[in-house]
């Protein structure tokens, strides 16, 4: 018989599409996190592989910060229509309240928005398992996380009490107030997301391509002037650059590189020319090489 | 420091070509491989030198390992490799990786995912873990130390959960003059212990993972070895996913598709074989049979799907099929049974109670199983099979195990993804043990269900009643046998067909080989729970006093029961109390250590969460407590 090897994007679509149907058959009420980004984008997109013909069976949810780049919210709402799928907005109404902004509040910004929005959000609907997008190769601590990760009532993460985690076999039995949060992607490289995003022709931010813009150079940062909130320091001048971003947030928080890539070959040429790894044009954790670590046991994603 | 030739992702490649680069990555395979070494083989460092020589560490990361080598590191001012891989802040400052990590990297044949699984004594259980998805293990041995315990343990656990590929690499040849005759007694070593553990075949290669020698290139230092490097065996090692596709097909059913009436699909991972449109299968374990009409994915329908796709399958008959089913080749179904033998991993700090019963997964099954008593427990150092009354954390045992019904399974050997299972405690959710089926017991495929001519139906009928269970349960002297008794006075004076089961006197009869360790206790209940399920076929109301401490059995009796003949009673009494009645001077003796085991003194007592019933002694007299209990029942409608 002549063996049709899989290949290793293959084997981890395979994969992840296995995770996705073991969390819809055995937990309550499930719920995607969606971020907009990239492996949101590749995470929505094996969600429909998994479930087809049917629609995913859960909803869509955005923890929005209501600072994120113009053109992530246009496609916010396309690809969960796209997908046939209820999108769930939340916005933390204390951080609303109190006007928390990236140019006043610095970390704050972040833990309100992010992080108390995140609980917030899972609280209020009684979501019992959270998809992700993480993915292991992305940071040092993330590399220990399991698949189903296990956070307690109050959301904590305790990676000295984690289930083993066997074979495909996933233990997701919990307690009352308990929730799993699910990273579908551990096991995916940046590379991976990349070349699976080409091969599939998944639709992405095209903020991801490079084009001109206007931008601001601050702190070693190049920022790009997304909307008229942005607030500008003595003598700053909105610069036009061909930029694009590695990585999208909130856009007064993200680094933008200076690029020519305007497609996705050239993308990845550039990922794997470069020599900065990804989460570098995030300003969340620069401060110390533990800090991914402390955020997640308090509950950040 | 040997020269690092690249053989891995082609810089140049990426640079003139990324078509042709994106072609050549996107036809890679993928191999999952462990690294098992003692704590300070270097294995982090292995791991660390394969990130950096595939040029997986980025300038920042790489400035971050910089300072970090200065700061803690042990190379002086070399770069440590080790502090790249050992994540956890925790573990960092003690030096010591200490749970199971992955790590990524590419060459231009492969993509690779490393478990770097610990080296400790007591971590038995994250090192089967990280093997249980590998196609292949690195064991590492320091050239300087040669095959010790560790190397035999990891060696042996490698092997049990099925892994064919084990290189054998002896690091730190640096150290030892990259001397040839060091080599090859440290592989005659292994090949003994090797042979010994049934490891038909290993590949042994000398390397250095701190300089670098016959990791990516090979090193100038051993022009007497004349095998592949390290990369080079990883890279061309024969796939074990890809040799599951000549068995017979399976597909356990994950999730049934449905999303409108005329669309009904079967999903799942395809754990053997190969399947196409036109196939006989057979359902199991229902056994009915149909043909594939289609294999429908997102991207259009199949000709054909392999072992390890995600799919959903259409059948060509309405035949009844859900989650938990599997999906088989007609003529070669997998089989089905209730009773096994197997291998089981502890992966819990409380010990294996033999009876109690857990919640087993196995594929796409959930069911109840317990396990017996060990036939023997396994010296992982020795090799040595010990006599063992319980598995405790990171113990390996043989051992038979029972479920509540019968499963679909095949042998570990034959199908990993229909041999292997995880145990979780049922109250903790905790992942308490992994186990590997050897076979059914003969027993367990033979023995069937007597068909009975009268039944329980029946039986309740004539006596004109619904049969029941009323469980007390409460501390010693907390008045259980004695309301139980008026309880039973009162249903009897009522015309009911009763039978009281009392704690002291069963342990005389029934259960006089029993004694009060946990285990014991355990299987006391048990065999009560049997014989009152049988009273209850028989249409007797049966009521039972006995301490009964643990929720676990208590939850095991009320499974044996159909739904609504169990009613828990919970006899209240605080352990003040119950001390100071005494009323047969047990506690007393406990006190006095005369006693073990004894329940509220020595042996913990688990008060019911949520029992039907409820009676608290001290608020009451036994009469009022036993009056109530009855217009309880009354009022539930009991006739």
């Amino acid at each position: 018989m002549s063996a049709t090897n899989l290949t290793h994007l293959q084997r981890l679509e395979a994969e992840s599409i296995h995770i996705m149907r073991e969390v819809a058959a055995e937990t309550e009420k499930p719920v995607m996190l969606y971020s907009v980004g990239k492996d949101s984008a590749v995470m929505l997109h094996l969600a429909k592989k998994a479930f087809y013909p049917s629609p995913p069976p859960f909803p869509l949810m955005h923890v929005d910060t209501t600072w994120k780049f113009q053109a992530m919210y246009a496609l916010r709402e396309k690809a969960a229509a796209d997908a046939g799928m209820e999108l769930i907005v939340h916005q933390n109404p204390e951080a609303k309240e109190r006007g928390i902004n990236p140019f006043d509040h610095g970390a704050m910004h972040t833990d309100m928005w992010k992080t108390e929005g995140l609980k917030q959000a899972l609280d209020l609907h009684g979501f019992d398992a959270a998809f992700g997008g993480a993915r292991r190769d992305e940071e040092k601590s993330r590399a220990k996380e399991r698949i189903f990760s296990f956070r307690t009532a109050n959301h904590r993460w305790d990676p000295k009490n984690q289930r083993p985690e066997l074979w495909k076999l996933y233990n997701t039995r919990k307690a009352a107030g308990e929730s799993i949060r699910v990273f579908p992607l551990s096991n995916w490289t940046e590379l991976d997301i990349w070349q699976y995003i080409h091969l599939e022709n998944i639709e992405i931010v095209p903020l991801y391509f490079s084009a001109p813009r206007p931008t601001v150079e601050r702190d070693g940062m190049l920022l790009m002037v997304d909307d008229d909130r942005f607030r500008f320091r003595d003598g700053e001048q909105p610069v036009t650059r061909s930029i694009r971003f590695r990585t999208l947030g909130c856009y007064p928080l993200t680094g933008a590189v200076e690029s020519e890539a305007a497609t996705l070959p050239e993308i990845i040429q550039e990922m794997l020319l470069t020599t900065t790894s990804e989460r570098q044009g995030r300003a969340i954790d620069h401060d110390q090489s533990a800090s991914m670590e402390k955020k997640k046991q308090e509950g950040y994603f | 420091m040997a020269d690092v030739e690249t053989i891995y992702e082609t810089d140049a490649l990426i640079a003139e070509d990324i078509d042709a680069y994106l072609e050549q990555h996107q036809h890679k395979s993928m191999l999952r491989f462990i690294t098992c070494g003692s704590v300070d083989d270097g294995k982090s460092t292995l791991i660390g030198r394969l990130l950096y020589d595939s040029k997986m560490i980025f300038e920042d990361q790489l400035a971050a390992l910089e300072a970090d080598s200065k700061k803690q590191g042990t190379q002086g001012q070399n770069i440590d490799f080790a502090l790249l891989v050992d994540g956890l802040a925790a573990e960092r400052e003690q030096g010591i990786t200490i749970d199971v990590a992955y790590r990524f990297f590419s060459t231009e044949k492969r993509k690779f995912i490393v478990a770097d699984t610990p080296g400790h004594e007591q971590y038995t259980r994250n090192m089967v873990t990280g093997a249980s998805t590998a196609d292949l293990a690195v064991i590492l041995v320091d050239g300087r130390k040669g095959v010790l315990t560790q190397t035999r343990r990891h060696s042996f656990l490698a092997n049990l959960v099925g892994i064919d590929n084990i290189v054998l690499a002896v690091n730190k040849m640096d150290l030892v003059d990259y001397d040839q005759a060091r080599f090859d007694a440290i592989v005659a070593d292994y090949r003994q212990f090797a042979q010994r553990i049934g490891i038909q075949d290993f590949t042994a290669i000398p390397i250095s993972g701190l300089a670098g020698d016959n990791i990516a290139s090979k090193s100038d230092a051993t022009p007497w070895y004349d095998g592949p490097t390290l990369i080079e065996h990883l890279e061309t090692v024969e796939l074990g996913i890809d040799a599951r596709q000549d068995g017979a097909f399976r597909l356990p059913v994950q999730w049934v598709n449905r999303p409108d009436l005329d669309f009904r699909g079967f999903s799942g991972q395809i754990a053997g074989g190969t399947v196409r449109p036109g196939d006989e299968v057979r359902i199991v374990p229902s056994g009915k049979t149909s043909r594939i009409a289609r294999i429908v994915t997102f991207d259009g329908d199949l000709d054909e799907a392999v072992a390890g796709q995600s799919v959903t399958l259409v059948l060509a008959d309405e035949v009844d099929c859900s989650r938990g089913d599997v999906i088989a080749a007609a003529a070669a179904p997998p089989q089905v049974a209730d009773q096994f033998e197997a291998t089981i991993v502890w992966m819990d700090d409380e010990a294996l109670l033999p009876g109690r019963s857990y919640a087993m997964k196995i594929g796409s099954q959930l069911v109840q199983a317990s396990v017996q008593e060990p036939k023997y427990q396994i010296d992982v150092n020795s090799m040595d099979r010990l006599a063992a009354k319980t598995l405790e954390l990171n113990a390996i045992g043989v051992a038979e195990i029972a479920t509540n019904k019968p499963i679909v399974f095949e042998s570990y050997d034959d199908n990993r993804d229909l041999g292997g299972f995880i145990l979780i405690d049922r109250f903790t959710n905790a992942t308490v043990a992994a186990g590997t089926i050897h076979f059914a017991l003969r027993r367990s495929q033979n023995v069937h269900w007597q068909a009975l001519e009268v039944g329980r139906e029946g039986h309740a009928a004539l006596k004109n009643q619904q049969p029941r269970v009323l469980w007390f349960t409460g501390l010693s002297g907390s008045g259980k046998s004695t309301i139980a008794n008026l309880v039973e006075k009162k249903l009897h004076a009522m015309g009911k067909h009763t039978f009281l089961l009392d704690g002291d006197n069963v342990r005389h009869g029934l259960n006089r080989d029993l004694g009060f360790t946990d285990a014991d206790r355990v299987e006391n209940i048990r065999r009560i729970g049997e014989v009152a399920r049988l009273m209850t076929d028989a249409g007797l109301i049966v009521l039972t006093a006995f301490i009964s401490p643990f929720r676990a059995e208590r939850q095991l009796v009320r499974g044996m029961m159909a739904d609504g003949e169990f009613t828990e009673i919970y006899v209240r009494t605080p352990m003040e109390v119950a001390e100071a009645r005494d009323v047969k001077g047990l506690y007393a003796k406990a006190r006095a250590g005369q006693l073990k085991n004894f329940t509220g003194i020595d042996s913990p007592y688990e008060e019911p969460e949520a029992p039907e019933m409820s009676v608290d002694t001290v608020e009451m007299t036994a009469e009022e407590a036993a009056e109530a209990i009855v217009e309880k029942l009354l009022a539930g409608g009991f006739d």
